[in-house]
This record gives C-alpha cells, structure tokens and sequence, in this order.
C-alpha cells in the first residue's frame, strides 16, 4: 500500500463525485490575477549556500511597506523577548496538553492569561482562547442563546458597524441554529449605531444586543445607553471590543448600570504578529453567573492535599470529553502558543505599558486625522471619538489612490466599498504606535500627490 | 450495597422518582442515579412556566465527573423549581426523595403513561447491572 493515501485513481474518483474535472479548479475562487505563475521551480542538487543565495534574492521581491492598514489585524511593536521566551521548548506548542495536569507551567500560564484578559475586560471569568475574533463573536451568540432559556427563538442584534467579515463567520456558525441575526443599520452621519435605530426593531424575542468597541470605522459607540437599552428589553450584551482599546477605554464589565454580560474579540494586537492573516487568538471573557455556558477550557487554581498550589482543568463537564454532543462547544482546544505570546507581552508591557502604547495609537490617529483634514479631495467621513482608525471619503475611486501609493511603498488602507458601497469612495486608515510624525507626514504628501494627479 | 426505592413513589426508566400530591407532581432524581453521578456540584433547573413535553430534556445535573440531563416524565407546566439547589447541589446525595427534589410540575393529564411502580424499577436497576 502506497504510504502517500491518495493514488492518481482515487483523486480522479473523488473529483469525479462532486462534479469538479481538476484539482486546479478547486481553487478557482482565488482570482487569476494573484496568482503566481512565472516563479519557476528551484533547481535540483543546489548546495546549501546556492539555495539560501536563491530564497534571499526571491524574498527580496517582497519590499516591505509603510503600512496605514487596520481593519481587524494591526501592526504593533512586539518587545523582543516576548517571542525569544515564547519559542522556548517548554513553551512551544499550540495546544493545552491532554494529561493536562502533568504540564503545571503551561496551566499557570494560561491562569495568569485568564487573570489578565479578564481584569483588562473587567468581567469574572475568561477561558483559555479561542480560534480568533471572528469565531469567538460566534461562540458568543451560542452562548447568549443557551442562556437565554426563556426566549423560544433567538434574535440577536448584530450592528452593521460590526467587522462585516466576523458578521459572515458568525451567518456560517449559527446559521443552522434556531438563531435570527437582525442587522441594525449606523447613521450615515455618524458612523455608529443609535437607539433609534434599536427602537425601530420589534422587541420580540430579543437574546443579545452585540456592540462593537470601537466599532468598524474606528469609531466609538455610546456603550453606556445601549447596554442600558439591551438590560431595559431582557437581552444580554455582547461586547466586542479591541483588547488593546480596553487599557484606554471603559472595559466591557463596566459598561451601564450592570456591564456587558459577555466580552469577545480578536487578541491579535496583544503580541501577535501580522502574518498574512494568522495564527491569531481570540478571547471570550463573561459574568461568573453564565461560567457554565463559557465554552473551551478554562483552567482554575486549587490546593493539592499537602496544601500546595496547584493548577487544574476545571469545570470539564461542559466539554465535549464528557458532555459529547450538548458540550458548550465543538472547540476543544485554543490558540495556546499565541495566547502565551500574548501572555508575555501584556506581562512585559504591565497595565501602564499598554495603557502607553493605547495612548500613542489614539494620538497618532488625533494627529493623522487633523493632517488629513487639511488635504483636498479627502473627506473624513465621521466626526466624534474614535480609537485608531479613520473613514476617509476621496473624489477619485479609491483603488487608483491604493495603486498610486503602493508604488511609494505605502499600504494606505483598507477600501471598504465592497461591504459598505453607501459609503462611496471609501477607506479605512489606521495608524498605531509604530509609526512617527515623519511616517505621517510622507503618507499625506503622498496622499495629496495621488489626490491632485 | 442497595439504594432505597421507596414504595410510595412512582419512577421513570431513566431514573426520575415522581410524586404526586393533588394537583402538582414532584420530580427527582432517585437514590441508585445520585450514586452513580458522585457528588454533585452543580444542577441547572427549568424556568417557571415552561412547558413540557414527554421525555422532554428538562434538567442537568452535574457532577465533578458527569453531566446527565434529566428527562421529563410527566407532561406539564413548571410550578416551582427547588432553589435551594443552586447553592447547595449535595442536597440531592444527601436526600434524593426529600430536600434534593428538582421541580414540581401541573400536569396536563391526569393519567400518567410509562411510569413504573418500586418493584418495576429495582427490577430495571438490577438488570442495568448485569
């Protein structure tokens, strides 16, 4: 038997069966224009200096950019230590082991990340990460509905304001559940959701109000009142926020009267780095009262017999080791290799450390916004508060402006008119901490340059 | 070592007792299932008002090492659910037929199908056993 488990024939049969007369087809959604075609192959029986001579000139092809591109995935300085310490032996793997008990360091360490990212979320309890944002917000929705018990169906508010791609991966997870995604649509003027739009949505069976902070554009939502008017109508609140944001902002838990009853996102600006979209890691922190409908591991700390600390997998009977099919979740396990990055970084930077780096990027933004203002042919769309990013409107279609500044080597942003066409000529700018007043100044002559030609 | 099944009771094959006083029935979970599940520390009960349907998913219990649901065994209206429980699930090891019960129920017939007398039940539980 061949060790390599598909033959030519079985491939054949396979493709055969769903219909497809290729392989090759099978990828036909990426489009043909990104695809590479003229690298030829490396050549045989190269030595290893002619080898690394070939990829080092290939990789030279791959120039890198001044990089003005948020959207989700941000560029942030990750101190050298926190991958150094991450890639040690005793560190390096992605999942939480199975005698989990026997690896005390790995367990500590997600404690300490539960601690962490539960004290920045203001909330009692996190479990031990998740895939990323976009499937963390999923869970949870789940997780609201499996609360929820009163309400027969479920109808969650999901703000256009919301990542439109999370907004698809959320319709792909729960689609087949008894669940109504209700989107609510922003103000044109203001970029974020009001309670009038909420008001114009039939209160009906109403199990979660998800918010997002700061929001898609960038821009900060009234997390106060709306969370009052989710509690006012029985519905939980979802808090989906930029965990960096939270060192600066008001965290999920104390949003209202009562707080979010449940945070998620992405954990990506925590130390991982940007890497063609992941491995990244998200995080779902909730209440203490909903702990049982937190899905993944959670790790909890105990005394042994001898009264000596120690670290456990605890409230397992969620999982689906032992719960099988009504488990909280499919997801067994998490992102545990990003999650100690993470874990070292926010422990290196401290609460002052991040706070620091959340003031720079929302400085760095204040400072790029007001340059920006004074461009012509350049709107921003929104005013009001925002975090680190900014909605700007151009006469010219965005994509010559996107072309014409990445021949200066300057990613320039994010075009959002295929999620949002209302918006027009749309781009979504981001500036963090990374970047100095010299950065800013060259990205604005460039963009005025692209304006004027 | 043999759990009490007390004469009184009425019993369903996936181990609820059922009482029935006047107009409401009672409903837990019987001394042979509190042994097998171990020590519980947790018991997740249904909304007032809710209504059930036959065998319907109704209840979890859990404990340290299993989770098991409960089954409805009577078709009805929540009346009452034990809250005592919430703080301290161990009532259910420590009196399975008295302070551990789990809810009480209105329910919409007056016969009963499918419930199984004392001696019925030790018979099944015996049989499991084998």
């Amino acid at each position: 038997m061949p060790f390599i488990p598909h033959t030519e024939q079985e491939v054949k049969e396979m493709l055969a069966v769903i219909g497809a007369t290729s392989v090759d087809q099978l990828f036909d959604e990426i489009p043909a224009s990104l695809r590479v075609k003229d690298l030829p192959p490396v050549p045989p029986q190269l030595t290893e200096m002619e080898l690394s001579r070939l990829m080092r000139a290939r990789a030279a092809k791959d120039v890198s950019a001044l990089n003005f591109m948020g959207a989700g995935a941000y560029e942030h300085h990750i101190p050298a230590a926190v991958w150094d310490i991450t890639s040690r032996g005793e560190f390096m793997t992605a999942y939480t082991p199975y005698q989990a008990e026997a690896s005390q360091g790995t367990l500590q360490l997600l404690y300490e990340y539960q601690t962490m990212i539960a004290s920045l979320m203001s909330l009692d309890v996190s479990n031990a990460s998740m895939y990323d944002g976009g499937s963390s917000l999923a869970e949870a929705i789940l997780m609201a509905a499996r609360t929820h018990r009163k309400n027969k169906t479920h109808r969650i508010l999901m703000p256009a304001t919301v990542h439109p791609l999370y907004r698809d991966v959320v319709k792909t997870i729960v689609s087949q559940q008894d669940i109504e995604i209700v989107e609510v649509p922003f103000d044109l003027n203001t970029g974020k959701i009001t309670i009038d739009a909420l008001e114009k949505i039939s209160k009906e069976n109403i199990t979660a109000l998800v918010i997002p902070q700061p929001n898609f554009f960038g821009m900060l939502e009234d997390v106060d009142t709306l969370t009052d008017w989710a509690h006012a109508h029985q519905a939980l609140v979802i808090g989906l926020v930029n965990p960096l944001a939270m060192a600066l902002l008001k965290p999920p838990g104390q949003w209202g009267k009562n707080g979010a009853d449940i945070a998620c996102g992405e954990g990506q600006p925590l130390g991982v780095p940007l890497a063609s979209g992941g491995p990244y890691y998200g995080f779902l922190c909730c209440k203490q009262e909903y702990v049982r409908q937190l899905p993944g591991r959670i790790v909890g700390r105990t005394v042994d017999q001898q009264g000596k600390q120690g670290f456990v997998l605890t409230l397992q009977a969620r999982e689906q080791h032992i719960r099988r099919a009504k488990a909280t979740s499919n997801i067994c396990t998490n992102q545990g290799l990003l999650v100690t990055a993470s874990t070292i970084h926010m422990s290196l930077l401290g609460p002052k450390g991040l706070r620091k780096v959340a003031l720079a990027c929302h400085q760095n933004g204040c400072a790029l916004k007001e340059k920006l203002n004074t461009v012509q042919g350049v709107r921003c769309v929104f005013p009001g508060y925002f975090f680190h990013e900014i909605l700007v409107e151009f006469k010219k279609p965005v994509e010559t402006i996107l072309t014409e500044l990445a021949q200066h080597h300057i990613q320039a942003g994010f075009s959002v008119k295929k999620y949002y066409p209302e918006l027009g000529n749309a781009l979504l700018i981001c500036v963090t901490e990374t970047k100095t007043p010299n950065d800013l100044d060259q990205f604005v002559s460039q963009l005025e340059r692209a304006c004027l030609n | 070592m043999t759990n009490s099944v007390p004469k009184t009771l009425k019993y369903s094959k996936t181990h609820e007792w059922i009482r029935q006083d006047e107009d409401v029935v009672t409903i837990g979970i019987t001394d042979h299932a509190q042994c097998m599940l171990g020590d519980l520390v947790y018991v997740e009960l249904p909304h007032i008002e809710t209504s059930l349907e036959l065998g319907q998913e109704c209840a979890v219990v859990e404990s340290v090492k299993a989770a098991a649901d409960i089954y409805c065994p009577v078709p009805g209206e929540i009346v009452e659910i034990n809250e005592s429980l919430f703080d301290s699930p161990q009532l259910v090891n420590e009196d399975p037929y008295g302070k551990g019960w789990l809810f009480r129920l209105r329910p919409f017939e007056s016969t009963f199908r499918e419930l199984l007398s004392a001696d019925e039940y030790t018979k099944q539980v015996a049989s499991e056993a084998h």
